[in-house]
C-alpha cells in the first residue's frame, strides 16, 4: 500500500515500526524496575561504576576553565545542523560518493536491515565484525543478520560480553556495567570453545582472554559493521571514537566497511569537531581524550576497506525533528553522562527502560522514535532531579522535554478516548478546585477530615487504598494539622485581604 | 516594599507552621508581609504530570493574586522554579500575550526564602537559636532550577547553637518528584532508602531543606522506620530562638514538625 500523497500539506513523518529493533520494551517502566530494583548485586555493580564514572567526569570537567562555553558551541552547532538537516545531507552524500563511497538510505530498521544482508550476501560471506554501535542495537541488526544466516561478531569488550551471555546492553556506553567480573567469567568460561579453564576473574586475565577469541576474527574478517559518532558533511569523513582499539581494527583490516549512521550524526564542518572531541571523551568515560579516533573518508586505494557503504537511518528520527519541544532530544552525542548522574538510572539500570537507549537520554528518545503511545511510560521514569541537564555537554534540556512528553502523552490519550483517564478526571477537578480561591479553602476543610484516618496517634501508617498505597507502602503520611495556614492566618490577622 | 506570602497549597493545608515560621523570621527582619487569601496553588502538580492545560487557571490566578506586589515570598525552591520556568511556558501554550508578561513580571521579584533573605535583605544571620545537630539536603530545584548555592547553609551556620553536619552525596535526589513517588513508588523508596542511610550517617537528629514536598517524603520514611530523627523546614530553623525555642517533642506538644517519630506534621 503506498502512502497518500499530499501536495503541499506537511505530514508527520513516520515513526520506528512495531516488530523490529530494540526500542520497546515488554513491560512498562514501574514493572520492570520493580523486578531489578529487587537484584542486590545489579545495584551493588551501578552503584559502584556510575559512583566512579562519574567523579572521573568531574574531575576532568573541572580541568577546563571554557567548559561552559564548550557546552554552549556544543549546542549552537547541533541546533544550527537540525535547522538545517536536509542540505548537509545531501551535501554529505555528494561528498562521500566523490570519495568513492556508495550511499544508502534507510526509511526504517526493516530497510537498514534488508539493506545490509543483501550487501552481505552480494559479497558471499556469512561472518561480519562489528564496532560497538548503538544505531545497529537500535534496528536489531545482530538479531536480522543470525535470522539471515549470518554471524556478527562483536568486538568491542563489554558489547561481547552481552553477546555471549545473550543478554542485552544495558548502558550506552558501557553496555555491560550491570555485570561483574565474576559474572563476565562465568559468561567467558561457558561460552567460548577455546577458553583457559583456569581462567580468573582479574581484570588482565578476562581482557587478555578476550582479545585471544577477537584476535583470529580481525584476521579473517571480510567484511566490517560500525556505526559512527560524527560524519562530517563537507568532507564526506566519518568518525569513530574507542577505548579498545577493536574498533580501528574493523575499520581498517576488512576488504568491505560498512557503516550505518542515525542521520543526525551529522556536523557541518571538520573543523566543527574541535567542539566535540573535546566534550564526547570528557563527559563519556571521563578522559581527556579518548584513546583511538579513526577517521576515514570514502575509499583510499590499497589503505584500508577497498569498498565502503553508508546508510543512512532516519527510524523516527524525522518524526523527532517534526516536534520543536522535543527535537533537540537529536542533538545527543552519545556520550552517557546523563546516565551516570541519574539516580534514576543507577537504582534500576538500562534494562528496566526496554529500549537500547536507557537513561533520561532514552527517556526522551525512545518515546519519540517509537511514538509515545508505544513508550508511554518512560516520560515519568524520573523525578525531575535536573542532574542530567547539568552534566549535558550539548545542554539539552531533559527534564523540560520530559515535562513537554508527559503532556503529549495525556493530550494524545485525551483525543483518542472519548472518557477521560481517572487521573485526567481527578487533575481536572483539582485545577476547578484549586483555581478558585473559595472552593479551595473549603475543599482544605474538608480535607481536615483525613484527621479521622490518624486519630489514635498522629502520623498515618499504611492504608490500602489506591495512590495512599503507593505512598504509605514505605512512608508514613502526616496527620492533617488542626488548622490551615489560612485558617490561621485570618483568625490572627482578621481576614485581611 | 510590600511583601506578599505565597504559602503554597503544601504548607498550607499540611504544614502551617511552615508558613508561620516563614513570616515570624520576616517579621523579626523589620518586614510587613502580606498573605492575599485568593492565592490557591502554582500549577507545578499539573504541568509535571503532564495536563498544561489544565493548569493554565492556576497559572492566571497566581499572575493576577501577586501582581499587585513588590515581592513575593515562598518557603519552596520547587514552588518558585515552576513560577519561573514553567509559568511563562503555560502562558505561551494556552493563554494571551498579556498573560505572558503579566507572569514574567510576577516571576522576576518571586523569590524562595533563603534567596530573599540573603539576596534581597543581605542577611545571613537572622537572630536564630536551635540547639540540635543538623544536616541540610538541598532539593533539587533549589539546587539547580535556582541555584540558591550556598544560601541556605550561610544562614543555618549563622543559628546560634546549631551544630551542622555534612550531608553525604546531598546533591542526589530524595525521590519525591511529585507524582514519581507514586508512579514510581518503588524505585522513589529506592532512592529515599538511600536518602535515609546518608541522613542517617550524619548522626544529625534533623534533616532540614526549603522544601516540605522533599521532606514530608524523607520524614515519612524516617518515621515508618522509627529511625529516631526527622525533618524540619529551614524556615522553622530561622523562627527559632532564645526566647521561644523550638520543642521537638511529641506531637501533643508540638503540632507541626515534619513526621518523624512519633511526631508529626
Amino acid at each position: 500500500m503506498s502512502a497518500p500523497v499530499m501536495l503541499g500539506i506537511p505530514t508527520i513523518p513516520p515513526t520506528s515500526p512495531r516488530g523490529v529493533g530494540n526500542l520497546r520494551g515488554e513491560d512498562r517502566f514501574p514493572v520492570a524496575a520493580r523486578r531489578a530494583l529487587a537484584d542486590t548485586q545489579l545495584r551493588r555493580n551501578l552503584g559502584k561504576a556510575t559512583a566512579t564514572i562519574r567523579s572521573k567526569r568531574a574531575q576532568v570537567v573541572a580541568e577546563l576553565s571554557d567548559w561552559e562555553e564548550l557546552r554552549e558551541a556544543g549546542r549552537q552547532l547541533k541546533v544550527h545542523t537540525m535547522a538545517n538537516l536536509p542540505d548537509y545531507l545531501a551535501q554529505l552524500e555528494s561528498a562521500v560518493i566523490a570519495q568513492g563511497g556508495v550511499v544508502h538510505w534507510a526509511r526504517d530498521a526493516n530497510d537498514a536491515n534488508a539493506i545490509v544482508i543483501d550487501l552481505v550476501r552480494g559479497k558471499g560471506v556469512d561472518e561480519v565484525v562489528k564496532v560497538k554501535s548503538m544505531a545497529t542495537q537500535e534496528i536489531g541488526l545482530n538479531e536480522a543478520l543470525e535470522a539471515a544466516g549470518i554471524a556478527p561478531l562483536e568486538t568491542d569488550l563489554a558489547e561481547l560480553i552481552v553477546q555471549l551471555g545473550h543478554d542485552k546492553p544495558s548502558h550506552i556506553l558501557v553496555p555491560a556495567i550491570h555485570r561483574n567480573r565474576a559474572e563476565i567469567r562465568e559468561i567467558f568460561l561457558r561460552e567460548m570453545a577455546e577458553v583457559d579453564p583456569a581462567l580468573t576473574d582479574e581484570p588482565e586475565a578476562l581482557a587478555g582472554a578476550a582479545r585471544q577469541h577477537l584476535r583470529r576474527k580481525f584476521l579473517s574478517a571480510k567484511m566490517a559493521i560500525s556505526g559512527a559518532n560524527f560524519a562530517i558533511a563537507e568532507t564526506g569523513t566519518l568518525g569513530v571514537v574507542e577505548s579498545e582499539g577493536n574498533g580501528r581494527m574493523c575499520l581498517t583490516l576488512p576488504d568491505t566497511l560498512i557503516t550505518i549512521m542515525g542521520i543526525e550524526k551529522l556536523v557541518p564542518r571538520w573543523q566543527d569537531l574541535e567542539v566535540f572531541l573535546q566534550l564526547l571523551p570528557r563527559s563519556s568515560t571521563g578522559e581527556r581524550m579518548n584513546p583511538y579516533t579513526s577517521m576515514w573518508t570514502g575509499v583510499t586505494p590499497g589503505d584500508g576497506p577497498q569498498e565502503f557503504h553508508l546508510i543512512l537511518l532516519d527510524n523516527g528520527r524525522s518524526a523527532v525533528l517534526a516536534d520543536a519541544q522535543g527535537r533537540d532530544a537529536l542533538n545527543c552525542i552519545r556520550c552517557s553522562a546523563c546516565l551516570n548522574v541519574c539516580p534514576v538510572y543507577e537504582r534500576t539500570g538500562g534494562h528496566a527502560y526496554g529500549s537500547v537507549y536507557p537513561g533520561p537520554i532514552g527517556a526522551i528518545l525512545s518515546p519519540q522514535l517509537t511514538g509515545i503511545e508505544d513508550n508511554a511510560s518512560l516520560p515519568y521514569a524520573s523525578s525531575l532531579c535536573g542532574a542530567c541537564y547539568d552534566v549535558c555537554p550539548v545542554k539539552i534540556n531533559i527534564p523540560e522535554i520530559l515535562v513537554h512528553l508527559r503532556a503529549k502523552h495525556t493530550e494524545t490519550y485525551a483525543a483518542e478516548h472519548r472518557v477521560p483517564s481517572a487521573e485526567a478526571s481527578a487533575m481536572s477537578a483539582a485545577a476547578w478546585v484549586m483555581s478558585n480561591p473559595k472552593r479551595w479553602t473549603l475543599a482544605l476543610r474538608s480535607g481536615r477530615l483525613g484527621r479521622l484516618l490518624g486519630r489514635k496517634r498522629d502520623v498515618i501508617g499504611q492504608v490500602p487504598v489506591p495512590l495512599a498505597k503507593q505512598w504509605t507502602d514505605a512512608r508514613d503520611f502526616a496527620r492533617p494539622p488542626k488548622q490551615t495556614f489560612r485558617d490561621w492566618w485570618a483568625a490572627e490577622h482578621g481576614g485581611v485581604r | 516594599m510590600r511583601i506578599a506570602l505565597f504559602i503554597t497549597c503544601l504548607a498550607d493545608a499540611m504544614f502551617p507552621e511552615v508558613g508561620k515560621a516563614t513570616v515570624r523570621v520576616l517579621e523579626r527582619l523589620g518586614q510587613t508581609v502580606e498573605f492575599p487569601a485568593e492565592q490557591t496553588c502554582c500549577g507545578q502538580m499539573h504541568v509535571n504530570t503532564g495536563y498544561q492545560k489544565q493548569a493554565l487557571p492556576l497559572v492566571e490566578q497566581f499572575a493576577e493574586v501577586f501582581a499587585p506586589y513588590d515581592v513575593i515570598v515562598a518557603p519552596s525552591g520547587s514552588c518558585v522554579g515552576s513560577i519561573r520556568h514553567q509559568h511563562a511556558m503555560i502562558a505561551k501554550r494556552f493563554g494571551s500575550p498579556a498573560l505572558g508578561k503579566q507572569v514574567e513580571s510576577v516571576a522576576a521579584k518571586t523569590y524562595e526564602l533563603s534567596e530573599f533573605l540573603v539576596d534581597a535583605l543581605d542577611v545571613t544571620d537572622v537572630g536564630a537559636y536551635f540547639p540540635h545537630r543538623v544536616t541540610y539536603h538541598p532539593t533539587c530545584h533549589s539546587l539547580r532550577m535556582l541555584d540558591v548555592g550556598e544560601k541556605p547553609i550561610k544562614l543555618l551556620r549563622a543559628v546560634d547553637a546549631l551544630e551542622l553536619v555534612e550531608l553525604p552525596a546531598a546533591d542526589q535526589c530524595c525521590g519525591f518528584g511529585g507524582t514519581f513517588a507514586i508512579k514510581n513508588a518503588d524505585t522513589s523508596t529506592a532512592m529515599l532508602a538511600d536518602k535515609m542511610r546518608n541522613v542517617l550517617d550524619t548522626g544529625a537528629e534533623i534533616c532540614t531543606a526549603g522544601d516540605s514536598s522533599c521532606l514530608m517524603h524523607i520524614g515519612g520514611g524516617l518515621s515508618r522506620l522509627r529511625a529516631g530523627a526527622k525533618t524540619v523546614h529551614l524556615a522553622q530553623i530561622l523562627a527559632a530562638t532564645r526566647e521561644e525555642p523550638m520543642v521537638l517533642g511529641r506531637a501533643e506538644r508540638q503540632a507541626d514538625v515534619h513526621a518523624g517519630p512519633e511526631a508529626v506534621l
